[in-house]
């Protein structure tokens, strides 16, 4: 079955048809309208390529990009593939270069993705070469759009996206700029994993805030996010984006917990130097969750920060590659606070591994129901911003975006 | 200064090594911190983050109360499918350093869930610091496991 004969129940986003997690069609189609269309794509922190010439390789959508710094300390962006014969240009993750040789004819481009050269332009001995009409200047590395915004950068294979804080939204680029406040970044370090389940599950989770005062146990026995917490969910006018802010409560019993049978009262840490989370920021929020569309989300918890970025890799799995960092002007118990807390979140944490894990579950239980539907029903059928957890507004806010992109 | 250790150091070491690979793959879990020192440190690290000099490891604890901690919390609170992991420790060597051992052994963690064929969760090497304890036992008082895998397979539930 295509798209074509695809049809979404219902004319708002309160059902979500299970073929979207695996129809490689719909892979293809989000991999053109979504991440190739009118967006901005996390790409890279401006502290991971702080000299000319440092550069690193990521991926938006399934393709391979290469973000540079150039000459001038202009960061660029182009695609990771010989104009030639489609080669990967750079098989390196990340480095620091003047330029880029293929391997296969040795072409090379500069760090604004420009030919510079190919050997045997004009043939040996009067025999071979390129016709007169080959000009180097139309066989460059195509380039993306480039926005840097506090030390962030994001690309776009679009020739005009919006400006970046118009994509954003008033409120998204609040929040935004709260983490990313124009205070140099400092890199910490990475962790990748490559998930068995469709990108979107991923979005859903964040934007989820029913789930996590039920799944992560953790989270709730140390009242670190819970349902009787003060709490918002607000999204972006279109719905692209969303924001979970909340605060943090009491750890242990209360009544609105009865719900959740398996809290574990009885838990201490033994050693509690794991969680000693200090307020940062100058307002209450302890966790900041943001996700911005199509490929980014932007985590606080407590003092652990870190930019997840979402690389799809077929309609049933994606690579989600963590990259976290705190402030050049942290000092070294603050750096410390930040690696303990990130026990809790990485491709080992003691939280995230419950959504790896629930979102594996998703991709096999849906997988084998394609013409099923889920039910989105949480909080009433609507997309509006609202003060609490219990609610899926935003996940259908996300989908209402998704099937005026899509056309679904 | 370092010198050579004697065969039956070797031994005990290896022994050491299989018995932790013992209890991480058959328990009792509970039991895996006591091989450690009480101000130990036991760090998960992603082979480009130490090869690049960052310090963030996917999982660290700090002391042997906090390697409790992350068994307890793996037991009791995180949802994962039921799995079996099988390590295997090869190429122990160590070298005796300031009244420590020394030591690099390589490793991989093969798992296996309920519906799949085996594949490997993790592979890479050991980087210790063993001391002899009051009680004459052997301890890690450091393991960093900087694996190659850097690119992890859904999700590391259990320590490496
Ligand atoms: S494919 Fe790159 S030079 Fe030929
Ligand atoms: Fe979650």
């Amino acid at each position: 079955m295509t798209h074509n004969e695809r049809v979404w129940p219902g004319d708002d986003a309160t059902r979500l048809p299970y073929w979207i997690y695996s129809d490689p069609d719909i892979y293809q189609r989000e991999m053109s309208r979504i991440f190739r269309g009118s967006i901005w794509a996390y790409a890279a922190i401006e502290a991971e390529i702080p000299e000319p010439g440092d550069f690193r390789v990521t991926r938006i959508g399934d393709r391979s990009v290469i973000v540079i710094r150039d000459e001038h300390g202009v960061i660029r962006a182009f695609v990771n593939r010989c104009a030639h014969r489609g080669v990967k240009v750079c098989r390196q993750q990340r480095g620091n270069t003047r330029f880029f040789v293929c391997p296969y004819h040795q072409w090379s481009y500069d760090a604004q993705g420009r030919l510079k050269g190919v050997p045997f332009i004009k043939g040996v001995k009067q025999l071979g070469g390129m016709p007169d009409d080959f000009r180097r200047e139309d066989h460059g590395l195509p380039a993306l759009a480039v926005a840097v915004r506090n030390g962030v950068v994001f690309v776009s294979f679009h020739e005009s996206p919006p400006p970046f804080p118009e994509y954003l939204g008033e409120t998204n680029l609040r929040y935004f700029d709260r983490v990313f406040d124009g205070r140099k970044l400092r890199l910490l370090g990475y962790s990748r994993q490559l998930i068995p389940g469709n990108w979107k599950l991923m979005f859903e989770n964040i934007k989820d805030p029913y789930h996590a005062s039920l799944l992560h146990v953790f989270l709730v026995t140390f009242g670190l996010f819970r349902a009787d917490q003060k709490s918002q969910v607000r999204m972006d006018a279109t719905g692209m984006h969303a924001l979970l802010i909340s605060q943090r409560g009491e750890a242990g019993k209360s009544t609105d917990t009865a719900d959740i049978s398996n809290l574990r009262e009885d838990f201490t840490l033994e050693d509690p130097r794991l969680l000693d989370p200090v307020r940062e920021y100058s307002d209450d929020a302890t966790v900041v969750m943001q996700t911005i569309w199509p490929n980014l989300i932007v985590q606080q918890q407590s003092n652990t920060l870190a930019l997840r970025q979402l690389q799809p890799r077929g309609p049933e799995s994606f690579e989600l590659h963590w990259t976290f960092f705190g402030y050049e002007d942290d000092d070294e118990t603050m750096t410390r606070r930040r690696l303990r807390q990130a026990n809790l979140m990485s491709s080992a944490g003691l939280v995230s591994a419950d959504d790896s894990e629930v979102i594996k579950l998703a991709q096999d239980g849906t997988r084998e129901h394609p013409e099923d539907a889920g039910v989105l029903l949480m909080g009433g059928r609507d997309t509006e911003d609202v003060p609490h957890m219990v609610t899926e507004a935003a996940i259908r806010a996300f989908y209402v975006r998704y099937r005026e992109v899509m056309e679904l | 200064m370092s010198a050579a250790i004697d065969v039956a150091t070797q031994h005990e070491l290896e022994q050491l090594h299989s018995r932790y690979a013992a209890l991480l793959d058959d328990g009792p879990l509970a039991q895996w911190p006591e091989l450690f020192t009480e101000e130990c440190l036991y760090l998960l690290i992603p082979r480009d983050n130490h090869e690049l000099d960052l310090p963030l490891a996917i999982m660290r604890c700090e002391s042997r109360g906090m390697l409790r901690d992350r068994v307890r919390a793996v037991e009791q609170t995180v949802m994962h499918e039921p799995r079996y992991l099988r390590h295997h420790i090869t190429n122990a060597t160590a070298v005796w350093a300031d009244g420590e051992l020394h030591g690099v052994a390589h490793y991989s963690v093969l798992e296996v869930l309920p519906d799949a064929l085996p594949r490997v969760l993790s592979c890479g090497r050991y980087v210790d610091r063993v001391v002899r304890c009051d009680d004459g036992r052997l301890r890690y008082a450091e393991r960093r496991c900087i694996y190659d895998s850097v690119l992890v397979p859904n999700t590391i539930v259990y320590p490496v």
